[in-house]
């Protein structure tokens, strides 16, 4: 069986596997994937986290991507990812960076087996904080200085890529280079809070074809699994170019519910919780929903397209959450295939994004004017 | 690849078992390699304990004439710093 296969029938246990720690969140970003911004009074204890830790180590998950919401903002945020780093499970942590001060990049310097992930949505403030809000831009500048300063090594800066910055990467690649950064670029998916701004924010079809030939040329660019709907275009993008949910792929959120992967925080999706008898290694080797995302798929509405086999109909939450059929062409789909059916759908009619952890009056930014406070 | 050469796995690396082989990960460079045959993660495993790489493919039975396979895949292995040659001096 070719490697390919294999990973569609599902590894032993996921090669990349992101934990949510919390969802609460000082920011409040339109297009957040797990719409954070409360603490959910169910959140794991620390002593569930541990075990987390734990079951992962004996799976030999080798690394782990923490995010949220904002996980500095969990009090117990260095005991949790030492106890990862220092018994063989790597972190690999995302950050806006409003906590991450010279204390904090002193002590993140000392430690093995830790990446860090600053996020930033623009190249420059106006861009960025129209997204994430008022003065985001200037916390994640601050908290790169103090990695910097700190002599960390190479961090990692994450773009989401949208309509407004998309022609901002070179100079992002540029901020990356003066920090001697890596930048990672990922696809914006309409789910979580992402699905009421997805419409607007979403790259052009003539913008896929300007970030296809820039990431071509530029193959150390990170880009994970993001971008597999461009190999439509040609040739593959370097990274997994399949989708991995629930295959090599998968989300446990912060009260320890696991997800087929971290786009698809939707009771649709959910395959179990590591609170459940038998923990996350039961979830992911006998859950129903995975077993079932291991099954070979029909390629549905793309079988007669001759790109099928690269772009494989791309992402299925992008399609769950727009109201597209798992085997519909993806939403962005570079041959224009998703277009008349898009134009179809009811008005309201796509899956409203469960649960919602919004801090009620504190959505930060309303597109198109001026951003707020919050 | 020097078959006579006494090789290793890096001390860094760990190995998942998988259906295909294994899944090795470089803890300091942070890849992921993928051994893609159960035969070349045992060759792999016992590396270390044999006085050249040529030993370890005897001592798992590879048939010489696949040889030239497992030196293309072991040569791809030591670029990845997945295996190391072992200073005998050391």
């Amino acid at each position: 069986m070719r490697l390919d296969e294999q990973m569609k029938a599902g590894l032993d246990a996921p090669i990349c596997l992101t934990w949510e720690l919390t969802y609460a969140c000082n920011l409040a970003c339109v297009h957040c994937l797990s719409s954070s911004g409360r603490r959910d009074p169910q959140e794991l204890t620390t002593e569930e986290c541990l075990s987390v830790v734990d079951q992962l180590r004996e799976l030999q998950v080798f690394y782990v991507n923490i995010g949220g919401g904002e996980p500095m903002l969990r009090r117990d945020f260095f005991e949790i990812v030492s106890y990862a780093t220092t018994t063989g499970v790597g972190v690999k942590f995302s950050t806006n960076g409003t906590y991450l001060d010279a204390a904090a990049a002193t002590r993140f310097a000392a430690m093995d087996y830790l990446d860090i992930q600053i996020s930033i949505d623009g190249a420059t403030a106006d861009v960025n904080d129209a997204v994430r809000g008022e003065g985001s831009f200037a916390a994640a500048r601050r908290a790169m200085d103090h990695l910097a300063e700190a002599g960390f090594g190479p961090f990692k800066i994450s773009l989401v890529v949208t309509r407004d910055n998309v022609d901002q990467l070179d100079d992002y690649l540029a901020m990356a280079e003066g920090y001697g950064a890596q930048l990672r670029v990922t696809r914006l998916r309409p789910a979580g809070r992402g699905a009421d701004t997805w419409h607007r924010l979403h790259p052009t079809q003539s913008q896929q074809r300007q970030l296809y030939d820039w990431l071509v040329g530029r193959p150390d660019v990170l880009t994970g699994d993001s971008f597999f709907h461009l190999s439509a275009f040609g040739e593959s993008l370097p990274g997994l170019n399949l989708c991995g949910a629930g295959r090599v792929v998968c989300l446990i959120d912060p009260i320890g519910d696991v997800y087929a992967c971290p786009f698809v925080i939707h009771d649709e999706f959910r395959a179990g919780s590591v609170r459940d008898p038998g923990g996350f290694a039961s979830v992911w080797r006998s859950s129903e929903l995975f077993t079932s995302l291991r099954e070979p798929s029909s390629p549905g509405a793309c079988a007669s397209c001759g790109s099928y086999d690269a772009c494989q109909g791309g992402c299925m939450a992008a399609k769950f959450f727009v109201g597209l059929e798992l085997d519909d062409p993806d939403p962005e789909c570079v041959k224009g295939n998703a277009e008349p059916l898009l134009a179809a759908l009811t008005p309201g009619g796509a899956p409203l994004p469960s649960p919602d952890h919004s801090r009620p009056g504190a959505t930060p930014v309303v597109l198109g004017r001026k951003p707020v406070s919050i | 690849m020097d078959l006579d050469v006494r090789y290793e796995l890096d001390p860094q690396v760990a190995l998942r078992p998988e259906p295909f082989g294994a899944l090795a990960y470089h803890y300091g460079n942070r890849r992921l390699s993928f051994l893609r045959s159960p035969d070349i993660v045992s060759v792999v495993r016992s590396l270390g304990d044999h006085d050249s790489a040529a030993d370890a493919l005897r001592a798992c039975d590879i048939d010489e004439r696949r040889w030239p396979s497992f030196t293309k895949a072991l040569a791809t292995l030591e670029e990845s710093a997945v295996i190391r040659s072992v200073d005998r001096a050391a």
